[in-house]
């Protein structure tokens, strides 16, 4: 069965204003996504390496917060519901099926390292720019926070830059 | 009025509230398209702006959003949670966050997405990040001084910019379509698209266009609920309502029922450390449609009297308080300084007085002595009990 198209951006960016909107009426906050995983990891750290983490100092100034369980974090139980939503949103419109996306002539390792790579700069920088593009820029943009329209910024600009250099990934030579 | 947590919902609630909003936005993102790096990376390289286009949609409709019920009162945009600005730790963290980008292809929240529609690809990527968030947290005092260097705290791009928020909406609006517009010229280039649009879609892309501007027109326009009651209170037909207490019936009740009312002092808090009347709290007239302040306008066990330099501005407060909430309000007749010669200050009766104006300097004599004592006794009581005004904590970090 062919997948069915994308929904007109405009009409997805209005609703995902509204989720937003919504989200900042009800709990006076945007969205997130980077803070539910920096949870998980504080919790796989915390039950594998337990005397680590108690004489570890960033660990211990995050328990205030969590009050001992970092599991029970708000944005965790937010990008729960993202994976719920994007799930059912797949199934929809057909598009789930098992799949390693990649650049046309990337191998399969290629892709894998990449994507690996991506996503420890991503954490990483997540947490010094105080969240991602969703808790720090696009939620940012929503309260127009400076920190967050900077971090935004960033983040693009950044990517554009060296969008010259990793053009081999995700487009054809000639290009 | 918004937030609704934590103060109208509990945080435990809040967690159910949580995986609904993220199925909704789980949702919106796969459905635009953010499941698949094609759509993401094609930014960069010109051949799909859908990102953009969705992404500044989103934002705009948001911050929008926010304006208007600010400007209505529906929101108070003083709790919601602002980004703080840690200048260089927001330089760097964007920065390495863009070469994730264009490496991975995603971003945390649409790899969980991609994820979910079965991408392999994705799922590398978010154990690429959780490596990358354990590596901040462990070599965290390496990074401390960076991350907090800079600090600009909770600051506001239009504040940084001194303009109002609606200009600043309306900038950003405008910067926005011009970026759309622009950005599908690309597009087409790019993807060799010759099509010509239809004069329909044109103007239906235009009335879209101009609606978030006429809203921003409309809220200019229209005074703020704030607003709303100070005219309100600035209309001589509306203070005339104003119920009024005389000084010697305050007198009595201080001296007698001083837990049934609430004495509040209008002036400012240096006048009000300067000299107040016993028994008084101090809530400044410009700040009376402060938050902190509602638990006193909105109750039915004690009376608020008001009282100030002027018997004016004790009328507009009863407008304001009494459009706020509907506790019992009334306003002291006599100005404080009128209220401390005659009630507090020791008269001695003339010796021509009559029996019953003995009696009254005798009365208020009496009475004075009473509060004055009572004052003294509850010194550490009459602090206000300013209303616990619960910060939203927010952030992805």
């Amino acid at each position: 069965m062919q997948a069915k198209p994308f929904m007109n951006p405009y009409f997805a960016g209005f609703l995902l204003g509204l989720v937003l909107l919504t989200t900042i009426y009800v709990t006076g906050r945007g969205l997130g996504a980077s803070g539910g995983t920096k949870s998980v990891v504080t919790s796989l750290v915390k039950n594998v390496t337990p005397e680590h983490y108690s004489t570890t100092k960033y660990y211990q100034q995050g328990e205030a917060e969590h009050h001992g369980n970092p599991l029970k974090n708000w944005l965790l139980f937010e990008i729960i519901g993202v994976f719920i939503g994007a799930f059912i949103s797949g199934v929809i419109s057909d598009r789930v099926g098992l799949k390693l996306e990649k650049g046309p002539g990337v191998g399969n390792k290629t892709r894998i390292i990449a994507a690996i790579i991506g996503g420890l700069l991503f954490g990483l920088g997540s947490q010094f720019g105080r969240g991602c593009t969703s808790g720090s820029a696009l939620s940012g943009m929503a309260v127009m926070s400076f920190g967050g329209i900077i971090t935004m910024l960033a983040i693009f600009g950044s990517a554009y830059m060296l969008a010259y250099f990793f053009r081999k990934l995700w487009i054809n030579k000639q290009n | 009025m918004g937030p609704l947590v934590p103060d109208i919902l509990s945080n435990e609630f809040s967690f159910v509230v949580a995986l609904v909003i993220g199925i909704a936005f789980g949702f919106v993102l796969e459905q635009a398209g953010f499941s698949t790096t094609k759509k993401l990376v094609g930014l960069f390289y010109g051949y799909d702006f859908t990102v953009l286009k969705v992404f500044f949609t989103g934002g705009i409709v948001a911050m929008i959003g926010v304006v208007i019920l600010g400007h209505f009162g529906i929101l108070d945009l003083d709790l919601i949670y602002v980004n703080p600005t840690f200048l260089r730790s927001a330089l760097i963290g964007g920065g390495i966050m863009g070469a994730g980008f264009i490496i991975g292809g995603f971003c945390p929240g649409t790899s969980i997405c991609a994820v979910a529609t079965g991408k392999i690809d994705a799922f590398w990527f978010i154990i690429g990040s959780l490596i990358g968030i354990l590596i901040f947290m462990e070599f965290y005092p390496s990074f401390e001084k960076t991350y907090f260097a800079d600090n600009m705290g909770n600051l506001r791009m239009d504040k940084y910019l001194g303009m109002s928020q609606e200009l600043f909406a309306t900038l950003l609006t405008a910067l926005a379509i011009l970026a759309f517009f622009f950005t599908q010229k690309i597009q087409n280039k790019v993807r060799n698209d010759q099509s010509v649009y239809p004069k329909e879609k044109k103007i239906r892309y235009s009335i879209f266009a101009a609606i978030p501007f006429i809203i921003i027109i409309i809220v200019v326009l229209t005074p703020s609920f704030e607003q709303h009651i100070i005219n309100k209170a600035n209309m001589v037909e509306n203070q005339k309502s104003a119920k009024e207490m005389t000084a010697d019936k305050l007198a009595i009740d201080l001296a007698n029922n001083y837990y049934q009312i609430n004495l509040i002092d209008l002036r400012s808090p240096e006048k009000y450390k300067e000299y107040h009347l016993p028994l008084s709290i101090n809530i400044p007239y410009d700040s009376l449609q402060n938050r902190e302040w509602k638990n006193y306008f909105k109750q039915k066990y004690k009376t608020n009297i008001f009282y100030s330099d002027s018997i004016d501005i004790a009328r507009k407060a009863y407008v304001i308080a009494t459009n706020i909430g509907d506790a019992e309000t009334y306003i002291l007749h006599e100005n404080i300084s009128e209220f401390k010669k005659q009630n507090l200050d020791t008269h001695v009766a003339p010796v021509s007085a009559t029996k019953e104006e003995q009696q009254l300097v005798e009365f208020r004599n009496e009475t004075a002595r009473r509060i004055l004592d009572l004052e003294n006794k509850l010194k550490n009581q009459m602090q206000p009990a300013k209303k616990e005004i619960k910060k939203v904590k927010g952030g992805c970090s």
